[in-house]
């Protein structure tokens, strides 16, 4: 059986146009891996095989009609749950969605599909995307490939296990304060957040929509800057997409970095609650750059500590008016025998959210309520334009920035599930980035000397950098070279 | 500023939550350490500061007022907790007691 953990995504397009393998064998190989690896994992709400089967019959066809097989024929993707794919069900982990039926696909997804691949599954993540270890999943917890009593990070905990533990080579994941980008550093993956608007959100459950934006998880910056390749672009079905030319985001990513300005965030680096592992990896990354031929300086955002308090009444204010939609009527858990519509309303959310569902909702209606309004959601929206203002002047001087993805590495299960604040500080690092509507990817700087465990770099960069961004990280990527593959995947190879 | 126990049972009826007694003791804790850290937001001077609402300057959006195809009856109402003749069945809103 092939070993997709070997292959990227253009190996094995190209190995099936070279008729080396079939598309079939290659899903055959990543459900293989689901089967044998997920009962542990738990990457996955949902496994579609029929699906990703019926994608491998259309490729196998065209390699025999001698069609010219787009640039990711054949290649697995997973999708995180909250996406909506027709034939699957969109739960995002709640109970309030366990039955939801896709009614339509999302953009992301269908370009995704468009371009030659095959839908493996739906992965687990934080309810509605609301927290940072996918502890917060009614379906029960992701573990992380490299240590299976730790989180994967979240809330795409699913999607990057799966990329982790070789069950697909790409997945998508939603990033509003850094739940691409935390769970990839937690990994040992490669994870983007494109800059708001890069990316349709249309078919992705919205969470905080001034702030959300989907992208892709994968082994390598090569596959992800492919997978963004097929995904950007403008959407008339999403009115905040933006209208740019086409670009090849692999194009860039051999010319090195050379006179590349890089700022280190040093302000950042040495806020407290940083591992000091993680912040000795973050300075030694800085001197493999400056090693590469980069100018490497420091640089200060003085305004990003206020990004938590400013993003913590932002994202719940927008989360609460996206979330009154769950309401019985249309779709999802309706309350047996409610007197009226208010008691059906207010029965139906309290038994289908899970606890931090309603404590994000319940902290977003009152940022939100009369004579608090002010206080919070103005305040908050006033701090976000410091912290752009903080990115704009750092831009100015520097190519791109610096910074841990996450102040630590993969925490225990359990370890901070009772206190919501000390989870809200994992994404200390990611929700300025959100707050400024900027691009980053977080990438594997080294591995923890005390743990063994991944640790995460942050490259950002300014809106529409992607191309600069990725060009940092595939230097940085082949100057670190050291093994990206879990010892659970060791195991069974 | 401190949330009282009243205030909790008021933002969950806004937000349409019918919470327990416990829940609403546990909510009115979790909400006031989360807002005690969220304060500090307070402090900043930002009378002169505008607002940013979007990262990126976004500007309105319209297409042409024409009819296109969308989801159909059936399609719509696949996810109904209860649908009857083409529509989403509720509780009686109007009327009660013996009106018929």
């Amino acid at each position: 059986m092939i070993d997709l953990s070997r292959l990227t995504a253009t190996q094995i397009r190209d190995g099936i146009a070279d008729r080396l393998f079939t598309a079939r064998e290659v899903a055959e190989a990543a459900l293989g891996r689901i089967e044998a690896l997920d009962g542990q994992v738990h990457a996955f709400n949902q496994v579609t095989a029929e699906l990703a089967y019926a994608a491998a019959e259309r490729i196998d066809d065209a390699v025999r009609s001698d069609v010219v097989l787009p640039p990711l024929a054949g290649v697995p993707v997973a999708l995180k749950d909250n996406m909506n794919l027709l034939g699957t069900r969109t739960t995002c982990s709640s109970r309030i969605l366990e039955n939801y039926e896709s009614a339509y696909d999302c953009t992301a997804v269908r370009r995704l599909l468009d371009a030659g691949a095959l839908p493996v599954g739906k992965c687990n993540m934080d309810e509605f995307a609301f927290g940072s270890s996918t502890e917060n999943s009614a379906f029960g917890p992701t573990r992380n490939p490299w240590d299976l009593e730790r989180v994967p990070g979240g809330s795409s905990g699913g999607s990057a296990a799966a990329v982790s533990a070789g069950m697909t080579t790409i997945a998508l994941g939603s990033d509003t304060g850094g739940s691409i980008r935390q769970p990839g550093a937690l990994t040992g993956t490669v994870a983007l957040k494109p800059t708001y608007g890069r990316v349709s959100r249309y078919g992705c459950v919205a969470f905080a929509s001034s702030l959300d934006q989907i992208g892709p998880f994968a082994k390598t910056v090569q596959e992800c800057a492919l997978a963004l390749n097929a995904i950007s672009g403008k959407d008339p079905m999403d009115a905040t997409s933006v209208d740019r030319p086409a670009e090849d985001f692999t194009a860039a990513l051999s010319s090195g970095v050379a006179g590349l300005r890089v700022g280190v965030a040093t302000d950042l680096l040495e806020a407290e609650g940083c591992d000091p592992a993680v912040r000795a990896s973050v300075r030694a990354a800085a001197e493999t750059f400056a090693a590469l031929g980069a100018e490497v300086g420091e640089a200060q955002l003085p305004s990003a500590e206020h990004g938590l308090s400013a993003y913590y009444i932002i994202g719940p204010a927008e989360a609460s008016s996206n979330l009154a939609r769950f309401d019985g009527i249309r779709y999802g858990h309706r309350t047996p025998g409610a007197e009226d519509v208010l008691d059906l309303y207010m029965r139906s959310r309290a038994e289908g959210f899970g606890p931090e569902s309603i404590r994000r909702i319940m902290l977003g209606t009152y940022a939100l309520s009369a004579g608090y309004y002010d206080a919070y959601y103005g305040q908050a929206q006033k701090a976000r334009t410091l912290i752009k203002r903080d990115f704009d002047a750092a831009f100015e001087r520097f190519d791109v920035l610096l910074t841990p993805t996450s102040p630590t590495v993969a925490f225990k299960i359990g370890e901070k599930a009772s206190d919501p604040l000390a989870m809200y500080l994992s994404d200390f690092y990611t929700i300025p980035v959100n707050l400024a509507g900027n691009t980053a990817v977080s990438l594997p700087s080294g591995l923890d000397a005390a743990s063994g465990l991944p640790i995460g770099l942050q490259i950002i960069g300014p809106h529409f950098a992607e191309a600069t961004v990725l060009q940092a990280a595939a230097a940085f990527e082949g100057a670190a070279g050291f093994d990206t593959t879990p010892p659970l995947v060791r195991e069974v190879q | 500023m401190a949330i009282s126990e009243e205030q909790v049972r008021h933002v969950a009826l806004l937000a349409r939550l019918a919470l327990t007694d416990e829940e609403v003791t546990r909510l009115g804790e979790d909400l006031n350490s989360i807002l005690g850290h969220i304060d500090t937001i307070q402090q900043l001077d930002l009378a002169d500061v505008p607002p940013t609402a979007h990262a990126l300057d976004v500007v309105n959006e319209t297409r042409a007022d024409e009819v296109r195809p969308g989801l159909s009856t059936d399609e719509a109402l696949a996810n109904a907790p209860e649908a009857a003749d083409g529509a989403f069945v509720i509780p009686r809103i109007v009327g009660g007691g013996d009106a018929s």
